[in-house]
């Protein structure tokens, strides 16, 4: 499919890299005509009269083959110079969708193009904040391992992060998250992804243990250290020590009396809070949420329920191990499972090939994502390092969470399976995303500022 | 620059290594372990089609179909289609006001959805069907759909034939491996329940592929594991049907029974239990309320089937049978003697009679003398020979066994009685360890604790005319395709009394003959042919009251080579002569000659439908529910 094998004047392009990319996106092609497919019709006319889904994927990935040859062509010098100036055009296209943006779907962050297709800048914006990631650590005088420029590049990830909640597009906001990876691997202090975790775990804790009983275990738990730690530690730190530890047990006490239910009452809509209560199976009150409170007054607030993530397994559950076979899968035909071509494709392929499939179709991405560390690890230049392993984080989130959402092991977010789901915007961003870190590679004896 | 933090690069890889192997367990458990999701993926996506096969047709016995299958429509609607419809004129056509229409159609979409076609008005009626056939293109979304239900095509035998209905979950948790789904439909009642198995056929089963709002996408895997419906197979019944119809136009207006066999076969040729109702009345929309209607509001019982579901004293029928057994024992002969002055008093208590006079056993059948057979009976209870009332009474009753009575016949119906044959353990709780033949004295005059069913009767008039053999009663005589499930090989088996001489049952028929001539039943001769009968008249009281003896008349003919053998009884119709003789006699001669000759003989048939001999105790009753209810009119409707 997007075999550049002509571009012979292109020397140390991985191919290794465009072969997976080349196969996942053929997959994506095959599970979006398997989502469309209709017993009985003239699916050879279909592919090519470009009304369907599946033929207007097969467009998308002939335009990113052109975009990916155009890529691989360029001088790799380019995407230094302009990788700040990029990022503030995207920032300020993210911008630009407060006045100009479309409503799909309930987010407001699509740019309405000529012809019928939409842009959207916050997944544009990933490439450029790679980009601009990747420029910051690898300037000369940034000492990664001091605080500020810490703060400053956790501030260029966070921003179109920030930009994206506004818009309501909670998932592509927890994708710049994801530039923790590359971050930590650059020097980042572990301390920062285990104070998250200790915070994530507090977070669930807190939803699936009842309020006062996670209170009390808590306190016994502060005060089990305090016991134990008075005789190890020498009397003059005592003091500070039984401090500190109170100091944190009033932190957790807090956030899970008052911060969490406070975020799931207040900040977050009532569909978000009942997708992430649903994930560990107990039902969410909508009456406590104050925004579907606002939004329907008078009205008895709708309980929306876990139809997504019902239908969504019982597609991936009923594949068994070795699947219903290729087109054969009742519960796509049917269309049981919502957004299916998009968000939700990776339960055709599990319904169809079953886990044999899906052992398979996983293992490509984990090899996918390895080369690309393997990549990114031999580089000489910190700027391609950055960038590469940018690109692998994000492809990593993606795949996780889009595949953690389909089998109820995450709330449901709106983040679409890299390559392999319907939609130009997503396939061209991973498209510019991968060839540019090809390109890099290409000229990875070279040192890039 | 690149060897410094290069460890972390193993941190990142273990972190990408971690969450694909907490993928994978997820998968594990949602596609290896857990069956939950198939079972509820196949919920979802399969529409399951059952196509239901014809019930098998009943044929008489000259291969005319008497329950046989025809196309009903029913009106179904897909609500989510019907937006363009002229409420007004469906409304019109089929009778309803709007507001009925309204509340139908969202009870149909509350039940099954707006996507899913649901049905409207199930069973239209002929003149509804043909005006909406018409008028179809001005009723989008809605449709016609046919299918097969049951017609009774001679508005008869509706107590035999029985009548389908769906099944509820009783029946399931009775039935639970029999393939039986809600929304089947089973034979309840008659032969449309005793022979179920075969009538049913076997269901087609279509799997169809629908998608999320319930619509048919196509079938699954183009059908391959669909299965064809096998309609149910044909019966071939005894009953002649013309027979059938004259004897239920005869028993108008009575309550009672009457049963003819072929004494040949043991077939039963017609079986009527009166009163009877259209049978087609169980079939229509108004199914329902015509169910009720006879179930609860009729005090006559008509759903009864008593030709099999009685019991009866058999009065003085049995007495034919007292004397078969008294001269077989040997206590009496055929110069036996026995005078009459118009009761028995032997045993201290007066029995009435209605012949005066010195009788042998020949006139004191065509007599029905009283004291004659109380002396016989006697006779067998005290023979000196053996000497132990016990034991004679158990000889007594093996023949009666012999002949088929005290234990179910076998009848291919539901729910046939045994009748009674009382033992000597019985008596012995009642009056003690020496209980006298005077005791049970009522026994020799069939009444007392002697009960049959009028099948039974019937069969024992086929006996005598038989000369001690015959075959089951039965009602179908093959299977078309043949008899897979051994249901008739019992009634080709040849049945046999206790060794009983011929010359006894030359002097019985002698007996009976003379019944028809110059005897009890001399009103109910038929000109030409040699009918041997026996009339029967037996005292009843309901609920203290008094009142009319019922009617019994047990007859075979002709009797030189008996064809037919018949039970006839009216309940509370007083003197067995004037309604179940006469009655015996028409159907005979139908029988026999295929037509009633001369319009002397055809007036009577007039003369006796048109006579009421409903039992006053159960008029009273129905006209207290009339106002309720009107069964009663209802029956005299033609078919809607």
């Amino acid at each position: 499919m997007n075999r550049k094998k002509n571009n012979l004047a292109v020397e140390g392009i991985d191919y290794t890299v465009i072969w997976l990319y080349g196969a996942l996106v053929t997959i994506g092609i095959l599970c979006v005509f398997m989502v469309e497919y209709k017993a009985g019709s003239n699916w050879i006319a279909t592919f090519l009269g470009g009304k369907a889904n599946y033929s207007k994927q097969l467009i998308f990935a002939g335009v990113c083959a052109l975009l990916a040859t155009f890529i691989l062509l360029t001088d790799s010098k380019i995407f230094t110079a302009f990788a700040n100036l990029s990022y503030v055009v995207g920032i300020l296209l993210m911008l630009a969708t407060f006045v100009l943006g479309k409503n799909i779907n309930g987010s407001k962050s699509w740019i309405p193009l000529v012809g019928g297709f939409n842009l959207q800048p916050a997944e544009l914006c990933k490439i450029f904040t790679s980009l601009a990631i990747a420029k910051f650590i690898s300037r000369q005088e940034v000492d990664f391992s001091n605080l500020k420029s810490q703060l400053i590049a956790g501030l260029i990830a966070l921003t179109p992060a920030a930009l994206s909640i506004l818009q309501h597009e909670l998932g592509l906001a927890l994708v710049y998250l994801s530039l923790l990876i590359a971050m930590f691997r650059e020097g980042l202090p572990a301390q920062f992804l285990i104070i998250g975790s200790c915070f994530g775990i507090l977070s669930l804790a807190t939803l699936i243990v009842e309020r006062d009983a996670l209170t009390i275990t808590l306190t016994i738990l502060a005060g089990l250290i305090i016991f134990l730690a008075y005789r190890q530690v020498r009397k003059k730190q005592k003091l500070v020590t039984i401090t500190a530890i109170l100091a944190i047990w009033i932190l957790c006490v807090g956030v899970q009396r008052f911060v969490v239910p406070y975020v799931f009452n207040n900040v977050l809509e009532c569909y978000q809070s009942t997708r992430i209560y649903s994930m560990v199976g107990k039902d969410y009150d909508c009456s406590l949420n104050k925004k579907s409170n606002e939004k329907t007054t008078g009205k008895a607030a709708r309980k929306p329920d876990d139809y997504n993530v019902r239908q969504s397994k019982i597609a991936i559950g009923s594949g068994g191990f070795f699947g219903r076979g290729f087109l054969k899968g009742t519960q796509t035909r049917g269309k049981y499972v919502p957004e299916q071509d998009t968000d939700f494709i990776f339960t055709s392929l599990g319904e169809a090939f079953g886990f044999v499939g899906c052992a398979i179709f996983l293992g490509l991405y984990l090899f996918f994502l390895f080369r690309i560390i393997r990549i990114a690890e031999r580089q000489r230049s910190t700027f391609s390092r950055v960038y590469a392993y940018c690109v692998a984080s994000i492809l990593f989130f993606h795949i996780a969470v889009n595949v953690s959402m389909t089998i109820g092991l995450f709330p449901i977010v709106g983040i679409t399976l890299p390559l392999i789901s319907y939609g130009g915007s997503s396939l061209l961003t991973f498209t510019v995303l991968i060839f540019i870190m090809l390109r890099l590679d290409a000229d990875r004896q070279m040192v890039l500022r | 620059m690149s060897a410094f933090n290069q460890n972390r690069s193993r941190i990142v890889q273990l972190i990408f290594i971690g969450a694909f192997v907490l993928i994978t367990l997820q998968l594990i458990n949602l596609q290896v372990f857990s069956t939950k999701y198939k079972m509820a993926a196949d919920n979802n996506a399969f529409y399951r089609k059952v196509i239901y096969p014809d019930r098998g047709i009943i044929f008489d016995r000259k291969k005319r179909a008497i329950l046989e299958n025809t196309i009903s429509y029913d009106l179904v609607v897909i609500p989510a289609e019907s937006k363009g419809t002229d409420t007004l004129a469906l409304c019109t056509l089929l009778n309803i006001d709007t507001a009925t229409y309204k509340k139908r159609m969202r009870d149909l979409i509350f039940k099954n959805g707006s996507v899913k076609p649901s049905v409207f008005e199930s069973l239209l009626t002929t003149e509804n069907f043909a005006r909406l056939n018409e008028n179809m293109y001005r009723f989008p979304g809605f449709s016609l759909s046919e299918r097969s239900v049951r017609s009774y095509p001679y508005d008869c035998g509706a107590a035999l034939l029985g009548y389908t209905a769906e099944v509820d979950t009783g029946f399931l948790r009775r039935h639970k491996d029999e393939g039986y789904e809600m929304g089947d439909y089973f034979g309840t009642t008659g032969l449309e329940n005793s022979y179920e198995k075969v009538l049913m056929g076997q269901r087609g089963i279509k799997r169809f592929i629908r998608d999320n709002k319930g619509r048919i996408q196509g079938p699954w895997e183009k059908g391959e594991f669909d299965t064809l419906a096998i309609a149910g197979k044909n019966l071939y019944s005894s009953i002649d049907v013309e027979l059938q119809q004259l004897g239920e136009k005869l028993m108008q207006n009575k309550v009672g029974s009457i049963v003819a066999i072929d004494t040949k076969t043991g077939g039963i040729i017609c079986m009527v239990s009166a009163p009877s109702y259209n049978p087609n009345y169980l079939t229509g929309n108004q199914r329902k309320k015509h169910l009720v209607d006879m179930m609860y509001f009729d005090p006559r019982k008509p759903l009864l089937n008593r030709a099999v579901s009685t019991t009866y004293s058999p009065g003085s029928t049995f007495k034919t049978l007292v004397g078969i057994i008294a001269m077989a024992e040997g206590v009496i002969d055929d110069q036996s003697t026995v005078s009459c002055g118009g009761s028995y008093l032997g045993c201290g208590r007066k029995m009435g009679c209605h012949a005066v006079g010195t009788f042998t056993l020949k006139p004191a059948i065509s007599k029905s003398c009283n004291s004659y057979f109380a002396v016989a009976f006697r006779r067998i209870l005290d023979n000196a020979k053996i000497n132990n009332r016990d034991v004679t009474l158990g000889l007594f009753n093996e023949y009666a066994y012999s002949f088929g009575l005290g234990k179910r016949l076998g009848v291919d119906l539901p729910s046939e009685r045994m009748g009674n044959i009382p033992t000597a353990n019985y008596y012995q709780k009642i009056f003690g360890k020496n209980w006298q033949a005077c005791n049970i004295i009522s026994n020799s005059i069939g009444q007392g604790e002697i009960t049959t069913t009028l099948t039974q009767l019937a069969n024992v008039m086929a006996i005598i005319a038989n000369k001690g053999w015959y075959y089951l009663p039965h009602l179908i005589d093959s299977v078309e395709g043949g008899d897979d499930y051994q249901m008739l090989a019992r009634f080709k088996v040849k049945q046999r009394t206790k060794n009983i001489a011929e010359s006894i049952f030359e002097e019985v028929h002698e007996g009976m003959q003379g019944t028809m001539e110059f005897g009890t039943g001399a009103a109910a001769k038929v000109p030409g042919i040699n009918v041997c009968g026996k009339t029967g008249t037996v005292e009843n009281a309901y609920r203290g009251e008094s009142l009319k003896d019922h009617a019994f008349f047990g007859a075979f003919a002709p009797r030189e080579n008996p064809r037919i053998a018949i039970a006839v009884m009216c309940e509370n119709a007083g003197y067995g002569a004037t309604s179940a003789a006469p009655i015996a006699s028409l159907l005979i001669e139908k029988y026999l000659r295929d037509s009633i000759a001369g319009p002397e003989r055809k007036a009577k048939i007039e003369q006796l439908a048109n006579m009421n001999l409903i039992p006053p105790q159960m008029t009273r009753l129905m006209k207290k529910e009339a106002p309720i209810k009107k069964p009663v009119s209802k029956k005299k409707e033609p078919k809607a």
